[in-house]
């Protein structure tokens, strides 16, 4: 399963590419790509606990970055 | 944004009060001091403070914190003010600098559609374009863009499909014409049938490969990623150990050691790299689109970079794949009589020939004049044209009619014109080679590429014309599509070198060998699905020059890359050189890091370029 991501406040890029690392090791996620320039985020995860796995995802960038908002489209 | 301007100003203006007027009184100079760093970094602070509890050490504002307050405990005030200082500024370029190509970026974004006018019963209605369905007819006005693919019903325009083709020569359109979506409509009021749903219209499939591009990362964004997973914690480490370390060998004091370390934790974050390196290639994503031509990943442009071997498909990609008059010869009469004869006979014709004929003649055929038309399938065609006997046919039709004619040695189809019993000429018609073929060829060989090869499933005579007339250097013909398919793969095979060897077609059935090739072109034409799916660059114009503009952004681009990643790697270590040595000041340090950063982004952004000697 596929999900997209716009993230908005995301100001650096070694951020970026610390919570990808950070989401990727999140259970069931599959595969991460943060794309720092275009505010995006692609998320590839195991179906079958859909919600589960991106209120996590939310939970951890929340936590990792105070100042993001994570907006599925 | 503004604010922080303001901040940066007040902050300097009183680190340089500090600094040029030597107070008598140190506790003036130390408050200055103080309140400057204050005014600049109490945001950094904080953050820092923040992040220390989640656990965050090699966190970038942390570790300007500690470098920071570790220079005001060893009384190097002016450091501690100007290190925090200029990281702001670095910052704030930085942001501006990303604010910009994003902002670029977006302008290529803009031809999302917001609404479509949707027409029920002589009413219109303001719909989202994803509401609409196929046979839906849709109204779009002077100035709108065209939401869905459709085909106009009714009214004529010209399109701005700039942002689709890079383009910039509006495109005429009328009833019955096919018209993409992503599109401006520039003049007139057209009504469109839809054909497809928004999800699978031409500008969510662009929108699409754009925004999902730089997900494919390449082999140098891979290796910065690693990179800076390592840099970190090893530079921090290492001004540990220096910290501790030095003094016991040296049997100095303490705080001489503590002066290097901190230059150490300045340069600590491999900033300039993991901005720099994704942006490059980002820049040239956009760039490459702003001419027409869409790159599927970062890592093809990388790809693209290593090829020196471009095959061709014939039909389509280095011809027009439409016949057209090449030579008219006249034999007694003037060539615009001998083309009107030829024009009125095939007039009832649909056969691409008759079409070409028509295409060129381009006057109105009186068809009263047109007598007792015979179609001879396989010879020609008999016609009786303003009371006489016309022939228009090949070579058998002549004989036939013992007519006596001289033979043409001309490659393509060959129509020879026989009028009342007599021999008044012929018309060459052939596959047209397109404008650009020739120059590109020639430029490509300019730019790196070492050989040029055709393969087609044309007539062997036809086909080695066209590769002498372009100079390729290889050519094979008669080939069915699995032949090519084998041909490539020896070609691929035969290759000793790393280098790339790329795939030109127009995508219609060429997709198994767009798809084997190293890096798969399609022409793309305005839409043709297939070639979008089967390629990694499309070239949206259809244009084979464009190729050679693909090919020196990939030189370029990595270029800027292998630039940058040098530049930034080896002023951080002989700045972390001169450090340990103690050679080198704090300054150095601020400038390894954010000067290094703002540099490599300038540099990277040149991608976005698009210069007159790329588009030739």
């Amino acid at each position: 399963m596929k999900s997209n991501f716009k993230i908005k406040g995301l100001d650096c890029a070694n951020c970026a590419l610390e919570l990808e690392r950070t989401i990727g090791k999140i259970k069931g996620v599959i595969n991460v790509n943060i794309n720092f320039m275009t505010e995006r985020m692609e998320l590839i995860y195991d179906e079958n606990s859909k919600d589960e796995i991106i209120s996590k995802v939310k939970k951890v960038a929340k936590k990792e970055e105070p100042d993001i908002e994570i907006e599925e489209i | 944004m503004k604010k922080k301007v303001i901040k940066i100003l007040l902050s300097l203006f009183l680190f340089l009060i500090a600094i040029l007027f030597k107070f008598d009184n140190l506790w003036i100079t130390r408050v200055l001091f103080i309140l400057s760093y204050l005014i600049v970094g109490l945001e950094i602070l904080k953050k820092a403070f923040r992040n220390i509890f989640r656990g965050k050490v090699f966190d970038e504002n942390f570790l300007m914190t500690i470098a920071t307050i570790g220079a005001f405990f060893i009384e190097e005030l002016p450091e501690a003010v100007a290190v925090m200082l200029f990281y702001q500024v670095g910052e704030f370029f930085q942001s501006l600098a990303v604010k910009k190509s994003r902002k670029s970026i977006a302008t290529l974004m803009d031809i999302r559609p917001d609404y479509a006018n949707l027409y029920i019963d002589g009413n219109l209605k303001k719909v989202n374009p994803d509401e609409v369905k196929i046979n839906d007819i849709i109204v779009i006005k002077p100035g709108e863009k065209i939401p869905l693919d459709g085909i106009i019903i009714e009214g004529k325009t010209s399109l701005d499909t700039k942002a689709l083709t890079g383009e910039s020569m509006p495109r005429s359109v009328e009833e019955q014409d096919e018209v993409l979506s992503g599109s401006i409509n520039l003049v007139g009021l057209i009504k469109l049938k839809v054909t497809k749903i928004f999800s699978e219209s031409n500008v969510s499939k662009i929108l699409n490969l754009v925004e999902n591009a730089s997900n494919k990362k390449s082999k140098s964004e891979n290796f910065i990623t690693k990179f800076a997973k390592f840099y970190t914690p090893i530079v921090v480490m290492s001004a540990l150990l220096i910290a501790i370390g030095m003094p016991l060998i040296t049997k100095e004091s303490f705080k001489s050691s503590i002066y290097p370390a901190l230059s150490f934790l300045v340069v600590s974050c491999p900033c300039a790299l993991v901005i720099s390196i994704p942006l490059s290639f980002f820049a040239s994503l956009g760039g490459a689109s702003k001419m027409g031509i869409l790159i599927k990943g970062s890592n093809y442009i990388e790809e693209l970079s290593k090829v020196d071997t471009i095959v061709f498909d014939k039909t389509g990609t280095l011809t027009k794949g439409v016949f057209a008059i090449q030579k008219i010869e006249s034999v007694g009469i003037s060539k615009e009589e001998l083309l009107k004869y030829a024009s009125y006979a095939e007039n009832y014709s649909t056969h691409p020939i008759a079409l070409a004929l028509k295409a060129t003649y381009n006057s109105k055929i009186n068809e009263s004049k047109i007598k007792n038309v015979q179609e001879l399938p396989g010879f020609g065609v008999k016609a009786e044209i303003d009371k006489h006997q016309v022939l228009v046919g090949n070579v058998k039709l002549m004989e036939e009619n013992k007519i006596k004619f001289k033979k043409s040695n001309d490659i393509g189809t060959i129509l020879y014109i026989a009028v009342d019993g007599k021999y008044k000429g012929y018309i060459l018609i052939a596959d047209e080679i397109k404008e650009d073929a020739k120059v590109t060829i020639k430029k490509l060989k300019q730019n790196g590429i070492k050989k040029t090869i055709m393969l087609t499933g044309d007539r062997k005579n036809v086909s080695e014309n066209i590769s002498k007339d372009l100079m390729l250097d290889e050519v094979y013909s008669d080939l069915l599509p699995q032949d090519k398919v084998a041909k490539l793969e020896e070609l691929i095979n035969d290759k000793k070198d790393s280098n790339k060897v790329a795939f030109v077609g127009d995508g219609i059935n060429d997709a198994p060998v767009l798809a084997l090739a190293d890096i798969g072109i399609a022409m793309g034409g305005l839409g043709a699905d297939s070639a979008i799916e089967a390629s990694d660059i499309v070239i949206m114009t259809d244009e084979p020059k464009k190729i050679v503009s693909a090919i020196k952004l990939s030189h370029k681009t990595m270029r800027v890359v292998k630039e940058n990643i040098v530049f930034a790697i080896l002023i951080k270590v002989v700045v972390l050189i001169l450090a340990v040595l103690g050679i080198s000041t704090m300054w150095e340090a601020v400038f390894a890091d954010v000067g290094v950063s703002v540099l490599a982004i300038i540099n990277a952004l040149r991608s976005l370029k698009v210069n007159k000697e790329q588009k030739i």
